[in-house]
């Protein structure tokens, strides 16, 4: 067979890279452009759409019923995803890969249609809508890839490290809480991380299932229709792009330390 | 091995073990005593690995008895017997370093760090591991790792250590040396050994006595001459060590003799007290050779009781050893001889014609 030229290769990676990266390097782009209308050519320099945000009082009723949720979907996923994750792991059980499969299918299944199925099923049982049933909706897709995050976390701990422990004199509890939980702690963490963040930028199943009490990614899109507060909306969706990437590369740099600590060789596609 | 007057370390009595439908043991009886040296072998699946496990309480024998140092162990869990493990992967944890982790065991037992410090620098000294305290388990090679294993095992001071494969991950050379150390430090602790393993040579080399396993079941327990010399039938025969078959049959019994036909050989008159008692004469269907009780005669003048004509079909020159593979008259099956290379003799390339010299004392007998 022939090579590809290296050259042709890196042409070719560089596109790549322009094509998913350019929209987004737009957003902090116009975010910092003084004039109201998101045009080019860019205008003068300002910083005044983050300072209004900080007096948007709908905005921060907005953001702070986003981190209810996020936080309270972060920790119940993470939550079943461990329970999900050992028992993959470790047991084998008749129907294992049914039922795998089918906590993982919400991972491919269109959230449209999640949302849709959600909200005909909590009006038949005659369930309000609250941010308590976005949270619902929420686990529902974190909770794969928590098991995702966490089934690498537990196929690691080999079965003979909690033996050798429970061997020595030490008690299951205590065997969970010097062997189990420090090797699985990192991925516990990536898990928060990733879940947290999901929620916090999920629109479709929020928009669906909220009821007066908006967040955030439902308050932007409500923020669409007036164009006059575009630019707030780059300088928020700028703020959300920083703290959404900081979170994945702390979540990442945790589970390839404890990784290193394990002495295995990892990349992000191993996992 | 101990005194008759004194109590086995570890009394096994018709321990059965079963997963679902499959019975991986089949009524073990043994007794292990107090400082003994003690092998499982077999191969994989035998139930060795299982019967390890039931010793240090990972699993409970579905029927049967297991006493250790005298008491019942039925409901004591593995974190409350006398014994301890090192496991084939030698699970040494890898968040903690080497000191954290040969300390593990007595910081359940709630020491005093200071003493606790003493005793693991005591015990990765005797396993020639000092200054290797700070190291992760990602940082030391497997031979150390293998040590680091022992040492945690040897610090809780046990009645009993297990050890399962511990040196199957080893490559040959450091297994050698391994095998060595560790018998002689199993010698100077005085602690009874139990060692799984699949390679009858080591446990030959390590072993005071063997118990060989096929199926779930002892075939054989005795000592590694034992074994070699008087293996009870022709699975363990074929098992331990090299042996060549041939097909015999008893044509004559006397009170005192038994008068075997050997293919290729031919007769042999074999004294019945040299029987053991469990071979009935007429059931035996072929004989085993060692390939070191065989000789290739080099000049018509050696000395031998009997003598046959073979072809040389293959020779491996060892250095100190040549291995030959021989056809004997009539005989599809290859032979196979061993010969120490002394001072001025010679060796026979392939597809010479030697005489082979054999004695009656060379014979194997066994149950079929």
């Amino acid at each position: 067979m022939k090579y590809i030229s290296a050259k042709w290769l890196s042409v070719y990676a560089i596109t790549y890279m322009i094509f998913l990266y350019a929209p987004v390097i737009l957003l902090p782009l116009f975010a910092f452009n003084a004039s109201t209308i998101v045009a080019f050519p860019l205008t003068d320099f300002t910083t005044d759409w983050f300072v209004g945000l900080w007096y948007t009082e709908t905005l921060h009723v907005a953001l702070w019923n986003s981190a209810k949720v996020a936080v309270s979907t972060a920790l119940l996923s993470t939550l079943l995803g461990a329970f999900a994750a050992r028992a993959s792991a470790r047991f084998a059980f008749p129907g294992k890969t049914g039922i795998v499969g089918l906590i993982m299918l919400p991972l491919v299944l269109p959230e449209i249609i999640i949302a849709v199925a959600l909200l005909i099923m909590l009006n038949q049982l005659g369930l309000p809508l609250s941010l308590l049933t976005v949270v619902a909706g929420h686990v529902l897709i974190c909770t794969p890839f928590s098991i995702a995050v966490l089934s690498s976390a537990y196929r690691g701990l080999d079965r003979e490290l909690e033996e050798a422990s429970f061997d020595l004199g030490e008690s299951r509890w205590g065997t969970f809480r010097r062997v189990t939980l420090p090797l699985v702690l990192p991925g516990i963490i990536s898990s928060l991380l990733i879940t947290f963040t999901i929620s916090l930028d999920e629109f479709i199943i929020a928009f669906f299932l909220t009821g007066t009490d908006v967040t955030l990614p439902v308050y932007i899109w409500s923020q669409l229709r007036f164009p006059a507060k575009l630019p707030s909306v780059m300088a928020l969706g700028t703020i959300l792009l920083v703290v959404s990437i900081a979170l994945l590369i702390i979540a990442e740099a945790l589970r390839r330390r404890s990784a290193a600590r394990q002495g295995i060789e990892t990349t992000l596609a191993g996992t | 091995m101990a005194e008759k007057e004194t109590p086995p370390m570890i009394k096994i009595t018709d321990v059965v073990k079963k997963f679902g439908t499959f019975t991986a043991l089949h009524g073990i009886t043994a007794d292990i005593a107090e400082g003994e040296f003690f092998s499982l072998l077999g191969p994989s699946g035998c139930g060795k690995t299982t019967l390890l496990r039931l010793l240090a309480g990972f699993e409970p024998p579905s029927a049967g008895m297991i006493y250790i140092d005298g008491k019942n162990m039925s409901g004591i869990a593995a974190n409350a017997r006398p014994t301890n493990m090192v496991f084939q992967s030698y699970a040494i944890f890898p968040h903690l370093n080497v000191e954290e982790n040969v300390g593990y065991g007595l910081k359940t037992r709630k020491l005093p760090k200071a003493e606790i410090k003493a005793e693991v620098d005591k015990v990765l000294a005797l396993v020639d591991m000092a200054g290797y305290g700070k190291r992760l388990a990602h940082e030391l090679s497997g031979g150390q790792r293998q040590r680091v294993a022992l040492a945690r095992a040897l610090v809780m001071r046990p009645k009993v250590i297990l050890l399962d494969e511990p040196l199957s991950a080893l490559d040959k050379k450091l297994r050698d040396q391994m095998q060595v150390e560790l018998r002689a430090l199993q010698r100077s602790i005085g602690i009874t050994f139990i060692l799984v393993t699949h390679d009858q040579e080591e446990a030959l080399i390590m072993s005071d006595r063997i118990a060989v396993m096929f199926d779930g079941r002892i075939e054989q327990l005795d000592t590694p001459e034992g074994l070699y010399r008087r293996p009870v039938n022709k699975r363990v025969a074929s098992f331990i060590g090299v042996m060549n078959f041939l097909p015999a049959r008893v044509t004559s019994e006397t009170d005192d003799t038994i008068t075997l036909n050997i293919d290729a050989l031919g007769q042999a008159i074999i004294p019945r007290d040299s029987v053991a008692s469990e071979i009935v004469p007429s059931d035996i269907r072929s004989i085993g050779v060692r390939p070191e009780m065989l000789t290739i005669l080099f000049d018509e003048t050696e000395r031998s009781e009997l003598k046959v004509e073979a072809e040389v079909i293959d020779t491996q020159y060892y250095g100190d050893m040549t291995y030959y593979s021989v056809r004997l008259p009539g005989q599809d099956a290859l032979v196979t001889i061993s010969m120490r290379n002394t001072a001025g003799r010679s060796v026979a390339p392939p597809g010479s014609k030697v005489l082979v010299g054999w004695g009656v004392e060379s014979i194997v007998l066994f149950r079929d």
